[in-house]
């Protein structure tokens, strides 16, 4: 199934879940935060969140700035 | 000398009343040495997309240096977006510090007094330690400290001018009604000012543009460690009174032969 992560096009086994879309992206697993079509998702829960086709998931971290 | 209090905003105590931005410095090499020469414990970051070169570098870099880290929401226009924004940083940086920024548009980037009191509201609720970037309006400020934020963080001039403080009046008028901590916030161009900030009355000082973007920026952080450090301790001392007339601080001369 396709997602959307941070803009771009990923391919992702059907039932794949937050965990799997952050090693897509090569992202580490501290530092960062995910949001999964507008919801946040607690750290506590990525590796149960089974992701939809199609989901719009943002992997944000902290960058210079202010 | 008499030790000073440390700072204390909700429940962290920050040993340095200079917080710094880290937003326009070259790279982390001049960010890190300037970083270093304000001795600042506690210095903002943004929440952007993850970018595979940068990855968490500026997170790195502040736990090395031991300084605790305070995402902001820069960049929103809304409350939801703002509260939205905090969340994240809350997950990622595992911290309930937030700089609540609600920017009204790109020109003057003032703060949305509307939006803003609407997400401090929302943000104290969900338990957030919540540090708004604020109008140099002493009624918002009453406001915003009546909703429960843990500082008010008034700005001098609008971001990035380096206009000093514009209206030293209301910034007295706000250190003067506020309990929580005052942080002058924006608008600091160079030393004189953040000493300014303090003598009125303020318990810290955010800058980053004034540091970032100087020509020594690791030369301008620690002219404000010193400035900082300067006005706080002549707000402590007490200044003298202002006069009309000169008063003479040598005796009388003694009469001639």
């Amino acid at each position: 199934m396709h997602v959307w992560i941070n803009g771009e096009r990923h391919e992702l086994a059907v039932g794949a879940s937050v965990l799997d879309a952050l090693d897509a992206l090569g992202a580490p697993r501290t530092g960062v935060a995910v949001a999964v079509d507008g919801e946040v998702i607690p750290r506590a829960d990525w590796a149960s969140a089974r992701l939809a086709a199609a989901a719009r998931i943002e992997v944000l971290t902290a960058v210079q700035g202010g | 000398m008499p030790t000073d209090d440390p700072l204390v905003l909700g429940g962290h105590k920050i040993a340095s009343r200079l917080i710094m931005g880290t937003g326009g410095a070259g790279n982390l090499e001049i960010l890190e040495r300037a970083l270093l020469a304000s001795g600042t414990a506690l210095t903002t970051v943004a929440m952007r997309r993850i970018d595979a070169a940068s990855g968490t570098g500026v997170l790195d870099l502040l736990r090395r240096l031991g300084i605790e880290v305070l995402p902001n929401t820069a960049g929103c226009r809304t409350a939801a977006e703002a509260v939205f924004t905090a969340r994240l940083a809350r997950e990622a940086l595992e911290t309930d510090l937030v700089k609540l920024e609600v920017i009204a548009d790109e020109r003057t980037l003032l703060p949305d007094p509307i939006e803003l009191l609407d997400a401090a509201e929302q943000l104290v609720d969900d338990g957030f330690t919540v540090l708004p970037y604020t109008n140099d309006d002493p009624v918002l400020a009453r406001k915003l400290e009546g909703a429960g934020c843990a500082a008010v963080m008034p700005l001098g001039s609008p971001i990035g001018t380096g206009l000093g403080i514009r209206n030293p009046h209301n910034i007295a008028m706000i250190v003067e009604q506020t309990r929580v901590p005052v942080v002058l916030d924006a608008g600091i161009g160079t030393a004189s000012e953040a000493a300014q900030a303090m003598e009125l009355g303020c318990d810290a000082v955010l800058l980053a543009t004034a540091v970032t973007r100087a020509g020594d920026p690791e030369r301008m952080a620690h002219a404000m460690r010193l400035a900082v450090e300067a006005g706080r301790a002549a707000h402590g001392a007490g200044r003298i009174p202002r006069r009309y007339w000169a008063t003479a601080s040598s005796p009388d001369p003694d009469p001639g032969p």
